[in-house]
């Protein structure tokens, strides 16, 4: 009961915060200096009647005594000792370490937040330095300048007879490469820093219209209406669209989003999606639908509706991501492939059977998914044209649906930043494992 | 007159400076800044080396340094690459095509001259 233990903390603190003597508040409610000393050194739980008379003498509502800060606190120091053996020994223990030292539980947690925050950023920008196109083509013209800036500097460094005219052009030549070096090195920074934020830097169409859908969290309200706007309108309005080629992906997403809608109305779909506990296969049966249309359906539907985040990948025959709707603790890579041991890509390489799987990933909170994949042929030629085959993944946390008692497989984001070191699957070495 | 260079460069302001050097070291030094017709200037020119550039307008200069190879007259031409891609994969794939030398951007005067020299006997 960590609440009931980091109340003699608080209490303590309040009260030395007030100048109050331990036993001058003792006598007030009626209990011996040395019962409160257990109590505020979390060796004496405490309750009922006399943890309102002590908040009463301390000023402060009896919830402030026992909710706060301490909760927060005592999950992060789980979160930190998740995988720890030595720390997962010593958790029955955790609200006595967190209620003695206050201090250093404090440090502990933070620290824990931290190093969570840069694995966060290390992830983004290993994902970039990796895949990114707009990065590659601007380190490679950083380069190229700082090639003809090293050379033009040592030749007017180096020679002592330059000729004059050759002199000016060097020194003109420098002076134009410094420029661009400095607008090159600007626009990098510029750029990673929108990184950082998710919100712009957006490079290729498929991000623009990422970019759309996230600003609508994944549900257009207008495609819901009996009478809606025609698709074209809402593309025309959008600032995240700002490519032709990205308008036109969002038109074909739109136009798809209004025919499911057509076919599940919002309120009856929602509806039906509780009461069939968000199985994708059984509501594609009741609306006579293929199932990959009630994923899509289900990861449209808003948070308040489905009771929880739905999130929702598809890839292409390839197993190159054409959509991603990702949800906390299942992280999807922007760019590059991702973990092979997806059960979107099983599902892949067995066109037609659906499945169904547990999964768990690897991220520090090691949370566990019910996850739905299924591969279809999309018929753009009829019959006679290439197949062309479209796998969709739908993935549920925890929180939304009941999981089966499965042993969950072990999944990551992708290789380099999984630190499962063990994985039958790994194709390249991970940088949390290993290092660089 | 000295022995004769073909550099193969989109950069203006490298293309300067490596002409500056190898002028004042005796080559004859001719320049080319565009992959579609490279291969064609190489033949016409046939240099006693040819210093080539990786990303280039039009077309690569491994896709250059495949056709010198593959043409008798050229195969045993020296060839000198440059690259802002340093990676091992590219200097590899570069020595599997037959390279003479690979060297990565920013590369110093002095090793690119000292490397003409070496390749070319100048």
């Amino acid at each position: 009961m960590p609440r009931s233990t980091l109340t003699g903390t608080r209490i303590r603190e309040r009260r030395t915060v007030l100048g109050i003597r331990q036993a001058d508040l003792a006598r007030s409610v009626g209990i011996s200096a040395s019962y409160l000393n257990l109590i505020e050194h979390n060796r004496r739980r405490i309750g009922g009647k006399l943890l309102v008379e002590i908040a009463r003498a301390l000023d402060v509502e009896a919830s402030a005594l026992t909710e706060g800060a301490g909760a927060a606190q005592i999950e992060a120091l789980r979160e930190a000792a998740a995988g720890h053996k030595g720390a997962q020994d010593e958790l029955p223990r955790i609200e006595e370490f967190a209620g003695r030292f206050p201090g250093w539980a404090q440090l502990l947690a933070d620290r824990h937040r931290r190093v969570a925050e840069l694995e966060r950023t290390v992830e983004m920008l290993t994902d970039r330095l990796t895949h990114d196109p707009f990065l590659s083509a601007s380190l490679h013209e950083v380069i190229s300048t700082v090639t003809a800036i090293r050379s033009t500097a040592a030749i007017l460094n180096e020679t002592d007879d330059i000729d004059p005219d050759w002199q000016r052009r060097f020194h003109r030549n420098l002076s134009e490469e410094s420029q661009r070096l400095a607008d090159g090195a600007q626009a990098l920074v510029a750029y990673l820093d929108e990184g950082a934020e998710e919100a712009g830097g957006q490079t290729t169409p498929q991000e623009e219209v990422e970019a759309f859908l996230r600003a609508r969290h994944y549900h257009v309200a207008e495609l819901e209406r009996a009478l809606p706007p025609a698709p074209e309108r809402l593309v025309d309005g959008a600032a995240e669209l700002s490519s032709g080629p990205a308008r036109d992906l969002a038109l074909a997403w739109l136009r798809r989003y209004r025919r499911d809608a057509e076919l599940m109305p919002l309120a009856d779909f929602a509806e039906a999606a509780r009461a069939l506990s968000l199985d994708p296969g059984r509501l594609a049966q009741r609306y006579g639908v293929d199932p990959g249309a009630a994923f899509r359906r289900l990861a449209a539907l808003p948070e308040a509706l489905a009771g929880g985040p739905i999130g929702l990948v598809t890839c292409d025959g390839s197993g190159t991501l054409t959509f991603r709707k990702p949800v906390a603790g299942f992280a999807l890579p922007r760019f590059g492939a991702a973990c092979p041991l997806w059960p979107l890509y099983q599902a892949l390489s067995r066109p037609m059977a659906p499945l169904r799987a547990v999964v768990e990933h690897s991220g520090r909170a090691h949370a566990r998914f019910l996850t739905y994949a299924l591969c279809q042929p999309v018929l753009n030629s009829g019959f006679d044209g290439p197949q062309v085959l479209e796998a969709a993944m739908l993935i549920l946390p925890e929180e939304v649906a009941n999981l089966p008692q499965t042993p969950p497989q072990p999944i990551g984001t992708s290789c380099r930043i999984c630190p499962r070191r063990d994985c039958v699957a790994r194709r390249e070495p991970s940088i949390l494992a290993d290092g660089f | 007159m000295g022995k004769h260079v073909l550099l193969i460069e989109d950069e203006p302001n490298i293309i300067e400076a490596i002409r500056f050097i190898l002028s004042r070291d005796g080559w004859q030094v001719d320049t080319h800044s565009e992959g579609t017709t490279a291969f064609q200037r190489v033949s016409a020119l046939a240099p006693d080396i040819v210093i080539l550039d990786v990303m280039l307008p039009g077309r690569s200069g491994f896709d250059i340094l495949r056709d010198i190879r593959a043409d008798a007259a050229l195969a045993a031409l020296p060839v000198l690459m440059l690259t802002a891609k340093g990676q091992v994969k590219d200097r590899e794939m570069a020595e599997r095509m037959g390279v003479s030398r690979f060297m990565a951007k920013p590369f110093s005067n002095t090793e690119v001259l000292a490397s003409v020299r070496d390749l070319a006997g100048g």
